[in-house]
């Protein structure tokens, strides 16, 4: 099947076939970026606008990377000068982008759905690059490459993920692959942030931390955020620590080969002990790294470009 | 006025138990029980055959933005949607700009209905200055303007004592307390029903727990003091339990289902469609299934539309920044019809008296019946026509509805005020 997409919105409607797609593109990329001369001129002559209305460190930067290993020019839209601080609505703003002949728009933003919303008044291909709670689709992308990476096929891998799933886009959009490609799931925080609705998208919730990490092959941990203990959502991070940290005694539950993930920024200490963050089983940084191919293969895809026409670096 | 003869239609007339193929006849803006025989040759005929002749529909529940919020709608505007819908009597929200709370915005606001409208218009008054939960308007005055009810609609008092105190004030003037059932504890930043829907969304949840431990407050205040409260759009089943257990100790405690809440759910948020977006929000088909059966036994007294107009740019937001609400005047008759007559086999005049006697009898509105004497407020509707409904061709300013471009079945042919006939076939009459 060709990649007929032109919008990256969600893990959820994309199928099996096209995740390994991305995957298989983002390969070749990866190739590609380990040679002396990294840039390709796949997007040469084209104009990515990065809109970004959340902060966001990591997942901007390595849009703005890909963009530029895929020798398209960046405009990168910083919404504390601009004019949605006037008032101005995302249609108009998003309009204007568009009048201003930008190829493609990268969308970061707090309110779930507005990646959707924008695909549909605009003729130019949208890129989620996290909308509120709902899905971060590349993210999600480039964690089950790294996992693949490492462990093969996902088919009956279990695979634990901890922490703050409520308000996690990443939780979502990895529930999703993971799901479509076989894995066996698992979610694990505390009640009021792991509700029991979330067995509905074809996951286990557990509370019960050791069961859920015995023999795990993979456990992505998220940020336990400061906000969430002032909603009363828990009681201390020291609590949440004490309850749900990973640390050196829990990892030892772990399947021996099992790799420890997490999309950043992490809280050292809190939900992760700082030595296992920086151990030989951790894959934080590779994650980063897999984050520029995965997002080249989705806009060389996106911009109409097929997984098998990957051109090599001249 | 000429008198009107409306031939061989099926009359329905929930309050004489009438139903049944005949004739209705108006003289001088009243029902009587028949027209001599040169009446008749004077009189202005309706060929009533394959329709119903009913009252005149009747809304406990809309929101015409008049004063303040004019670019949404007016009296005007929202008094033609609703004669394009068949309604006769509407009771206007407070929730204007500025709030109804006060003697002038009253008297303005029964002007401009004098003025202005094509049906009945009533005001209610708000029960807190500003619809701020804080200190109680002047309620006795409002009700010496002519308020029906009084409501902080949109608003829900939080402060248990002041909603106590509202209630024992109230019912000095036999006022009716109707109350948008919400704490707001427990919605912050919410948009949607909270449950799996939600969670798939990542969109923030309204638990329909908010919404029943206020109902359960008001229970327990309305049994306290002896009084009536009326509860506006009850969307959730636990609610609706709560409501029959109520009622079956004899509590004075209404409440009423608006059409969308009876014939949608939660599911259809997938797309993130603003139109869909209201508060209460869209519950589960579970929840949904429970206000059907509340309206079948009469748990539930009515159904409201609560009719609440945004323009398009206003709506046209992200899902988190749209405001809620959706317009349902010129859709209310054909939505019910298909949810409770066609889908849950409900008895016609059943569904009849639901729109046109009890809310009529729950505030004490005139209408709801076609009795000879009283005015001639009635709704003509074909129960079987087709049609594509336009929001933006209806006569509502806003066009806010998530019907829209979509094939309806039963539609309102004739509307008739005191005895005129305002409405019919798509036109306001001399407009």
């Amino acid at each position: 099947m060709p990649w007929t997409r032109r919008h990256l919105l969600t893990l959820e409607q994309l199928s099996l076939d096209e995740i390994e797609q991305v995957h298989a593109t983002a390969r070749a990329f990866k190739r590609t970026l380990q040679r002396s001369v990294r840039k390709v001129p796949a997007l040469r002559g084209k104009t990515i606008v990065n809109l970004f209305l959340e902060p966001s460190t990591r997942t901007r930067m390595a849009f703005s990377m890909a963009a530029k290993r895929l020798s398209a020019d960046v405009i990168s839209f910083d919404s504390a000068s601009s004019s949605t601080t006037k008032g101005e609505t995302l249609r108009d703003t998003a309009e204007n982008i568009q009048a201003l002949q930008a190829d493609m728009i990268v969308i970061r933003h707090s309110a779930a759905g507005s990646p959707l919303y924008l695909s549909r008044i605009l003729n130019i291909p949208v890129i989620n690059a996290g909308d509120g709670a709902h899905e971060h689709p590349t993210q999600g992308l480039l964690d089950t490459f790294t996992m693949k990476e490492h462990l093969g096929s996902l088919r009956g891998r279990k695979v634990v993920i901890l922490g703050d799933i409520l308000f996690s886009r990443v939780a979502r959009s990895n529930i999703h692959a993971l799901a479509k490609m076989g894995a066996a799931v698992t979610l694990v925080g505390p009640s009021t942030l792991v509700p029991h609705w979330f067995t509905e998208l074809g996951v286990s919730v557990s509370r019960d931390l050791r069961g859920a990490l015995a023999d795990a092959e993979v456990v992505m941990l998220l940020r336990i955020q400061h906000e969430r203990q002032a909603a009363g959502h828990f009681p201390s991070l020291g609590e949440y620590t004490s309850m749900f940290g990973l640390n050196k005694t829990r990892a030892s539950w772990l399947n021996p080969k099992a790799i420890i993930m997490h999309p950043g920024p992490i809280n050292r200490g809190v939900e992760i002990d700082s030595e296992l963050a920086d151990g030989e089983r951790s894959v934080i940084l590779e994650q980063v790294t897999n984050g520029i191919a995965v997002r080249m293969a989705v806009l060389f895809l996106c911009a109409g470009g097929q997984p098998e026409n990957v051109t090599p670096a001249e | 006025m000429p008198s009107l003869w409306i031939k061989h239609a099926r009359v329905i007339d929930p309050a004489a138990r009438r139903d049944a193929v005949g004739d209705l006849f108006i003289v001088d803006g009243k029902f009587t029980a028949s027209l001599p025989a040169a009446a008749r040759k004077r009189a202005r005929v309706l060929d009533g055959r394959g329709l119903v002749a009913c009252p005149g529909l009747i809304d406990l529940h809309v929101h015409f933005r008049e004063p303040g919020q004019t670019h949404k709608e007016t009296i005007a505007t929202g008094s033609r949607a609703a004669a394009a819908g068949g309604f006769t009597s509407v009771v206007c929200m407070p929730n204007t700009s500025p709030a109804a709370d006060n003697v002038g915005t009253i008297q303005l606001i029964k002007d401009v209905a004098a003025r202005d409208a094509v049906i009945r218009v009533y005001p209610t008054g708000a029960i807190t200055v500003g619809l701020k939960g804080q200190a109680l308007a002047p309620i006795g005055t409002l009700r010496r303007a002519g308020v029906v009810a009084i409501t902080d609609d949109g608003e829900c008092i939080q402060s248990n004592d002041l909603m106590r105190r509202a209630v024992e004030y109230a019912k000095m003037f036999d006022l009716v307390v109707m109350d948008h059932c919400q704490d707001y504890s427990m919605t912050q930043g919410a948009v949607m029903n909270e449950g799996v829907v939600s969670t798939r969304l990542g969109l923030r949840g309204w638990p329909n727990a908010a919404e029943d431990i206020i109902v359960a407050r008001n229970v327990i205040l309305s049994e306290y003091i002896g009084a009536h409260i009326h509860l506006q759009h009850i969307s959730s089943k636990f609610s609706v339990d709560v409501i029959r257990r109520a009622k079956s100790r004899g509590a004075r405690i209404t409440a009423e289902a608006t059409p969308h809440h009876l014939a949608l759910t939660d599911a259809a948020l997938g797309t993130y469609d603003v139109n869909f977006k209201m508060n209460p929000p869209l519950r589960t088909e579970e929840d949904r299934q429970a206000l059907i059966a509340g309206l079948r036994d009469g748990t539930l007294d009515i159904v409201a539309t609560d009719h609440a107009p945004h323009t398009d740019y206003e709506k046209d937001k992200e899902f988190d920044y749209a405001p809620n609400g959706i317009i349902g005047l010129e859709t209310a008759l054909p939505v019910v019809l298909e949810v409770l007559v066609r889908q849950n086999r409900f008895k016609l005049p059943f569904v009849i008296d639901l729109l046109t006697r009890r809310p009529a009898r729950l505030l004490g509105l005139p209408g709801g019946t076609l009795a000879p004497g009283t005015d001639a407020d009635v709704c003509l509707f074909d129960p079987e026509e087709k049609w594509l409904y336009d929001a933006k061709a209806g006569f509502s300013k806003s066009s806010n509805s998530p019907w829209s471009g979509q094939r309806l079945t039963g539609r309102v042919k004739t509307t008739i005020v005191g005895g005129r006939m305002i409405y019919s076939d798509g036109k306001i009459f001399g407009e």
